[in-house]
């Protein structure tokens, strides 16, 4: 059972409480009609997919309900942190923070 | 390579099974190969086997990380069936079917492929409904599959918990006759030991950190463990790990690679007689000829690479098991374990060329790669021999998520999507 933290509730809560949400970042396009199917192929469908930390939506869906952003390392499954959905991409390496 | 059969088992039961010889080498790499297959499951070893046997393409390799089979190929729940809804799919998982029934044979080695059927449960109006025009559908393309009535289905199914009291009641179930289990190492040894035997070199434990390009863009060998391997052509089927081994020849995929989740309980006499699932209830569920029950249900919730998965998935599973059949709520679980694959949006394969030249790919399988081991493995051969793709994976394309020509099966297969 993954232990993750709520960055509004500030509490750190079993995963049955929260919903994953897929790969985080990533913005909707400001002009759709504008687009390419490239860039179309590239917004909708290719994932980065990495092995190691990774930038990924959660929701606390049994919680406050809110979305939020994480970075979890994909080999571990450890969470490095976790930050309010609005927030600039997290920088990498993160150093895990003591519990 | 010792051909298997009555008589040389009697002879080597005679002489206590002491002059067994290996079945295969254990290759060291050479400095150039013509093709060069990254990853030895099922899947990269059956097309090493049909290069070899098929198109006469000896100097091949296929190297793994860890050992062959040791994969997705060992982890699975080995079943096969081929009721898929899009005619596309239908074809490529019927292919594979009709390799499976020859294929021990064609082999000389016993993958135990049986026929012991596949019922798919439905629970409502809806479950009713669309199995039918499964049914239908399947039949209008030569893939068996029939509806069984409640009573029909607990007379395949003896365990069934037919009752209406039940939380989900069993109100039917399709059934497809052809479908069944194999043992899924002995796919892994037997297509190895039959490659191995026509001069493919299978190199284990040798992870491949890189694919290199030549100025032209074109493939120009692995970088691996060992060293630099020079290949004419690279075809890369490493399920979870593709997208990672990809990037490295600048090739971005649709994929995301989740664990899927298996287990067994401790082995008890014969009692399940054929493979049932249940969408709507979630899980499957079907017995080993060891006698342990074997099952699974879907993916984790989120992308990993830890080969484990989470536990709140076993007893999701094994709450839907327990639910249909009431009878193994006191069975005891033995060993679980993960397996990671590669999903793709649509939940259809990529089989076929890429942007690279000579470099292909075999991936996007998700959660149901074993059932169609020997259909892809041949169909990949081909494209790789060819350099153009089989009639059967044309549609199979990485194009299709810039055409927009997707195979959508998301919602048309069994629990697991």
């Amino acid at each position: 059972m993954l232990l993750i933290h709520c960055p509004y509730c500030d509490e750190t809560l079993p995963e049955a409480e929260f919903t994953y949400a897929g790969e985080a970042h990533i913005a909707r396009p400001a002009d759709p009609s504008a687009l390419s199917d490239e860039e179309w192929e590239s917004y909708l469908f290719i994932r980065s997919n990495p092995r190691g930390p990774h930038h990924e939506r959660w929701r606390h869906l049994h919680g406050c309900g809110r979305f939020f952003n994480a970075v979890r390392d994909t080999v571990s499954d450890r969470f490095l942190t976790t930050y309010p959905a609005g927030q600039p991409r997290a920088a990498l390496p993160i150093k895990e923070a003591a519990e | 390579m010792t051909r298997f059969n009555a008589f040389s088992l009697l002879k080597n039961a005679l002489g206590g099974h002491r002059n067994w010889t290996e079945q295969w080498p254990d290759s060291q790499p050479r400095a150039e190969y013509d093709v060069v297959i990254v990853g030895a499951g099922g899947h990269g070893l059956g097309a090493a086997y049909y290069l070899a046997s098929q198109h006469g393409i000896t100097n091949v390799a296929v190297i793994d990380k860890g050992w062959l089979g040791g994969g997705n190929t060992g982890r699975n729940t080995t079943i096969i069936r081929s009721n898929y809804l899009y005619d596309e799919s239908a074809r490529l998982y019927d292919h594979a079917v009709d390799l499976w029934e020859n294929l021990s044979q064609e082999l000389n080695y016993n993958v135990m492929y049986s026929r012991r059927g596949v019922l798919m449960l439905a629970h409502n109006v809806h479950d009713v409904q669309s199995f039918k025009r499964h049914i239908h559908a399947n039949r209008l393309n030569g893939v068996d599959n029939r509806w069984l009535t409640v009573q029909e289905a607990k007379e395949y199914c003896p365990p069934l918990n037919i009752s209406p009291n039940a939380r989900y009641p069993v109100m039917g179930a399709a059934l497809q006759e052809r479908a069944g289990t194999a043992r899924h190492d002995a796919v892994a040894w037997g297509y190895a030991r039959g490659a191995a035997a026509r001069g493919v070199d299978i190199i284990q434990n040798c992870p491949v950190t890189a694919i290199r390009r030549n100025a032209d863009g074109s493939v120009a060998g692995v970088e691996t463990a060992k060293g630099f391997i020079r290949a004419k052509k690279v075809a890369v089927s490493a399920a979870g790990h593709t997208s990672v081994v990809m990037q490295t020849a600048g090739v971005r995929l649709p994929l995301e690679s989740y664990p899927l989740q298996a287990l067994v309980s401790e082995p008890v006499k014969p009692c399940f007689p054929c493979v049932v699932m249940s969408n709507a209830v979630h899980a499957y569920i079907s017995q080993s000829d060891k006698g342990e029950l074997v099952i699974g249900s879907g993916t984790d919730q989120y992308t990993s690479y830890s080969q484990r998965g989470g536990l709140p998935l076993i007893e999701h599973t094994i709450a839907a098991i327990t639910e249909v059949f009431p009878i193994f709520n006191r069975m005891r679980m033995l060993r679980k374990w993960g397996g990671i694959v590669d999903v793709t949006p649509d939940r259809s394969a990529i089989l076929g060329k890429t942007p690279v030249p000579n470099l292909y790919v075999n991936c996007g399988w998700g959660t149901g790669g074993f059932k169609a081991t020997p259909g892809a493995a041949h169909v990949f051969a081909w494209t790789i021999a060819k350099d153009e793709p089989h009639p059967i994976n044309a549609p199979f394309t990485l194009e299709r998520f810039r055409s927009g020509r997707l195979i959508d099966e998301a919602a048309a297969a069994a629990v697991a999507h």
